[in-house]
C-alpha cells in the first residue's frame, strides 16, 4: 500500500521492534495508519510548502543501539533542572539526574505508571479533529518504545523544571531514525515547567555548526519524530519550552498537542533554528472556559534549511484566550512556512484570540510562506492577526551607522533585536545568555555576507 | 573645522539645498534657524550621508577631509554627530549594547583600547545621571517606549558618550518641556569647549537662551539669506521669518 520509499522503510523499522514488547499493539495499529496515508506531495494542503523529499535519502537510517560520548554544553548543565538526556534516542544514565517521583521513563515505569500511561498516552492527540492529524503523529506511534511521563498530582508543583535534552550526533557512516515521547499531565490547581532541547552535535560538542554551509549540500543523516501530549489540569499552570536547534543535515518532525482544561493556563516558548527540514505542529484546544494560551517563539533559516511551523489553536470553551507571537528571520536560500489557525467554534463565545507573525527576509534568494487561517462560528469574539514579511527597517540601519556602527554590525544589532525581543520571554538565563550569544554570531556571519553580496551587486 | 561651500542638494529629484555656504571654526557655536522646509532638517542629513540625500554639487569639507567621499559610519568615527530630530526606537537591542557597539566604533577607530565592561558602564550611568535619565534607561530597548523628552536627553547620552568634535542638533528642543530643556542645554553646554563645534538647528528662539550661539544664520529657500550673532536671533523671534523673503529671492 505504501508506495513511497521513505514511508515503507520507516514501516520495515517499526516491524523490527520486539513484538512481543510493551506498546506492540499500539505501534501494529499506528504502523497501519501511518501506511494506509498517501505520501504527502504539493497537493497535500498541510505539505503545500514543505517538501519531505530530503527524508528519501534516509532508507538505510535505523535506530540507534550504541551511542557517542557528548558533553553537554554549559548553558544546558547550569540551568536547575531535573535533567534527561537522551543521545540519538538512547537514554543517558550518566548525564541525567535522579528523577522526582512524578516523572519516569515509560520503560522505568512502575504498575500504577505502566496503567496511567496506557490509559492517558493519545488521549490529548485523539482529541484533535482527525483533518488536523498528520501521518507522522501515526509514525512516532508505530515507533513507540520508549517515553518520559511526568504526572504532577493534585495540588503539587514540580519545583525544579523537567529538562529534557535530546542530542542527536548522525552523521553520513552513522545515519540515526530517533523516537521521543512526552506525555505530561497536570492534574488540577498543579503546576510544572517543562523544556525540551534538541540539539546537535556540534553545539554539544562546542564545535561550531556548519555556519557557512560548508555541509550544506550534503544528504540529511538523521530524522527525529518528537511528539509531546500535555493536559493540563483545571486551574492548573504550565509553561513548556521546545527549542529545536538540531544542526543542518538532521531533520525533525514533531508536535506539541496542549489540551486546556477550565482555569488553566498555558505558556509556550518555541524556537527553531537549523536543520534540513522541521516540521513542529502546535495543537492546542481549549476544553474548558476560562482556559488561557500564550505562546511566544522565532524561527530562524538559512543555508539550504527549511523549518515549517503549523499552529492550530481551537477555542471551543467561551471566555478563553490564546495570544501566539511567532517571529522568523529567514536567510541564504532558505525558506520558512508559518501556518497560524485559529478555530472559535460555536460556543466559545467571548474568545479573545491574537495571532501575530512578523518575517524578516536577509537575503534574496530567501522565501517565507506565512498563511493566518481563521475560522469563526461565534459572534462576540474579538480576533486579530496579522501576518507581515519584510526588510531590516532602513531607518534604523541609518540611525546605527549614524553611531559609527560598521553596516555590518548594524544589520547584526538589527537582526539580533528583531528576534531578541520575542527570545526574552525565555525564563532560563543560562539558556537565554547562551542562545543570545549563538545568535549574536550568527547575525554577525549573515551580515557580513549579505553585505558582501550587496556590495558585489553594485558597480565598483 | 567645517567648510560647506555652495552646497546643492535634493531628496527625491526636489532641489532643497541651493548654494548653501557655512564656515565653522573649532569651539564655535551656530544656530541654524527658519522657517519650516528652507531645509534645515536636509543639511544634518547630508552632512551624515543619510541614503536619498543626494548632493548634486558642492562640498564639504571636516578637518580638511572630503566628507562626500565618507560613508555613514565613517563620517562618525570622523567625530561627526548628528541629534536626531525623531530618534529611531530599536526594540530587542538594549540601549546599553547600542551604546557600547558605538563606543567601541569610535574606539576602535582612534586607535583605543576597547573598554573593559566595568569601565564602559561606569561611563555610561554617569553619563545617564548627568542627563537625568534613570539607569534603568540603559537596559531598555534603544528608545522603545521613551517619551520624547526621554528619547532627546537619550541623544544628548550618546553624544556625551561619543565626544564628537562636530555636533548637529536638529531640532533638538522641539516637543520639550522647560525642564528637559534645561537638561539638555546642560548636557550641550558642559561639552562646550575650545575644540568641539556645534550647530544648533532649531525653530525657536528659547532654545538659544539655554544654549547662547556665536552666530545665527537663517536658512530659508535652500540657501543662508541672513547671518548675525544672537541678537538676530530675538529678532526673528519678535518678527517672524516673512520680513526675510524678500532677500529669498
Amino acid at each position: 500500500m505504501a508506495a513511497n520509499e521513505f514511508q515503507q522503510h520507516a514501516l520495515s523499522v517499526a516491524n523490527s521492534l520486539p513484538a512481543g514488547a510493551a506498546f506492540a499493539e499500539r505501534r501494529a495499529a499506528a504502523a497501519e495508519r501511518f501506511a494506509s496515508y498517501s505520501w504527502p506531495d504539493r497537493k497535500t494542503e498541510a505539505w503545500k510548502y514543505t517538501s519531505l523529499r530530503s527524508l528519501q535519502s534516509l532508507t538505510e537510517a535505523n535506530f540507534a543501539d550504541q551511542v557517542k560520548d557528548v558533553t553537554l554544553p554549559e548553558a544546558v548543565t547550569a540551568v536547575d533542572s531535573y535533567r534527561l538526556v537522551f543521545v540519538d534516542g538512547v537514554f543517558q544514565a550518566e548525564l541525567s539526574d535522579v528523577l522526582p517521583e512524578v516523572v519516569c521513563r515509560f520503560s522505568t515505569a512502575n504498575a500504577e505508571q505502566k496503567a496511567f500511561i496506557d490509559e492517558k498516552l493519545g488521549a490529548v492527540l485523539a482529541g484533535q479533529a482527525e483533518s488536523e492529524r498528520n501521518l507522522f503523529s501515526y509514525l512516532n506511534e508505530a515507533w513507540l518504545h520508549e517515553g518520559i511521563l511526568l504526572h504532577v498530582p493534585r495540588g503539587q508543583s514540580l519545583d525544579k523544571p523537567l529538562y529534557l535534552v535530546y542530542v542527536s550526533t548522525s552523521d553520513s557512516e552513522n545515519e540515526t531514525l530517533a523516537q521521543q515521547r512526552l506525555l505530561v499531565w497536570l492534574e488540577k490547581n498543579s503546576s510544572a515547567n517543562v523544556i525540551e532541547h534538541y540539539l546537535g552535535q556540534s553545539t554539544a560538542t562546542g564545535e561550531t555548526s556548519s555556519v557557512s554551509g560548508a555541509k550544506a549540500d550534503d544528504k540529511v543523516t538523521s530524522l527525529t519524530s518528537g511528539i509531546t501530549e500535555i493536559h493540563v489540569g483545571q486551574n492548573a499552570q504550565l509553561h513548556h519550552t521546545r527549542l529545536n536547534l538540531e544542526d543542518e543535515e538532521h531533520t525533525h518532525v514533531g508536535g506539541v498537542h496542549l489540551a486546556l482544561s477550565r482555569d488553566s493556563v498555558a505558556n509556550c516558548f518555541a524556537l527553531g533554528e537549523g536543520g534540513r527540514l522541521k516540521r513542529i505542529d502546535y495543537h492546542v484546544s481549549h476544553n474548558g472556559t476560562g482556559a488561557e494560551f500564550n505562546m511566544h517563539g522565532a524561527y530562524l533559516a538559512r543555508n539550504k534549511q527549511l523549518i515549517d511551523y503549523h499552529t492550530c489553536i481551537e477555542h471551543r470553551e467561551p471566555h478563553c484566550t490564546s495570544l501566539e507571537v511567532m517571529r522568523g528571520i529567514v536567510g541564504d536560500k532558505a525558506k520558512a512556512v508559518f501556518n497560524g489557525r485559529i478555530h472559535i467554534h460555536q460556543d466559545a463565545q467571548k474568545t479573545l484570540a491574537e495571532l501575530h507573525n512578523r518575517n524578516l527576509l536577509t537575503s534574496n534568494g530567501a522565501e517565507v510562506d506565512t498563511k493566518p487561517e481563521l475560522e469563526i462560528y461565534a459572534d462576540d469574539v474579538r480576533c486579530a492577526h496579522g501576518a507581515t514579511v519584510s526588510q531590516l527597517d532602513e531607518t534604523a540601519l541609518y540611525y546605527l551607522q549614524s553611531r559609527g556602527i560598521e553596516a555590518a554590525e548594524a544589520r547584526m544589532l538589527l537582526s539580533y533585536g528583531f528576534v531578541n525581543e520575542v527570545l526574552e520571554q525565555l525564563p532560563y538565563a543560562p539558556l537565554l545568555e547562551s542562545l543570545q550569544r549563538r545568535l549574536r554570531a550568527r547575525f554577525i556571519d549573515e551580515a557580513r555576507s549579505s553585505g558582501e553580496e550587496k556590495s558585489a551587486g553594485e558597480p565598483a | 573645522m567645517l567648510q560647506i561651500r555652495e552646497l546643492v542638494a535634493s531628496v527625491e529629484g526636489k532641489q532643497i539645498l541651493k548654494g548653501l555656504n557655512l564656515d565653522i571654526k573649532p569651539g564655535e557655536v551656530h544656530a541654524i534657524m527658519g522657517p519650516n522646509g528652507a531645509g534645515k532638517s536636509t543639511l544634518g542629513n547630508v552632512l551624515t550621508g543619510r541614503e536619498g540625500y543626494e548632493v548634486e554639487s558642492g562640498e564639504i569639507l571636516f578637518n580638511g577631509e572630503d566628507v562626500l567621499a565618507l560613508d555613514i559610519e565613517e563620517r562618525a568615527r570622523a567625530g561627526l554627530f548628528l541629534a536626531f530630530q525623531y530618534p529611531v526606537e530599536i526594540p530587542g537591542v538594549s540601549n546599553m549594547e547600542f551604546l557600547k557597539a558605538a563606543v567601541d566604533a569610535r574606539r576602535k577607530h582612534m586607535k583605543q583600547e576597547e573598554l573593559s565592561s566595568f569601565d564602559f558602564m561606569k561611563m555610561a550611568r554617569e553619563a545617564s545621571a548627568k542627563v537625568s535619565l534613570d539607569a534603568a534607561f540603559l537596559k531598555r530597548g534603544v528608545n522603545e517606549g521613551f517619551s520624547g523628552g526621554e528619547k532627546k536627553r537619550n541623544e544628548i547620552l550618546q553624544m556625551m558618550m561619543l565626544e564628537p568634535s562636530l555636533c548637529v542638533l536638529d531640532e533638538t528642543d522641539s516637543g520639550l518641556d522647560i525642564d528637559a530643556l534645561q537638561v539638555v542645554a546642560d548636557g550641550v553646554n558642559a561639552m562646550r569647549n575650545s575644540e568641539r563645534s556645534f550647530i544648533v538647528v532649531t525653530h525657536y528662539q528659547r532654545l538659544l537662551d539655554y544654549i547662547v550661539p556665536d552666530y545665527v544664520h537663517v536658512l530659508a529657500g535652500g540657501r543662508i539669506v541672513k547671518s548675525g550673532d544672537k541678537e538676530l536671533a530675538r529678532e526673528l523671534e519678535a518678527k517672524g521669518y516673512g520680513w526675510l523673503e524678500g532677500e529669498v529671492a
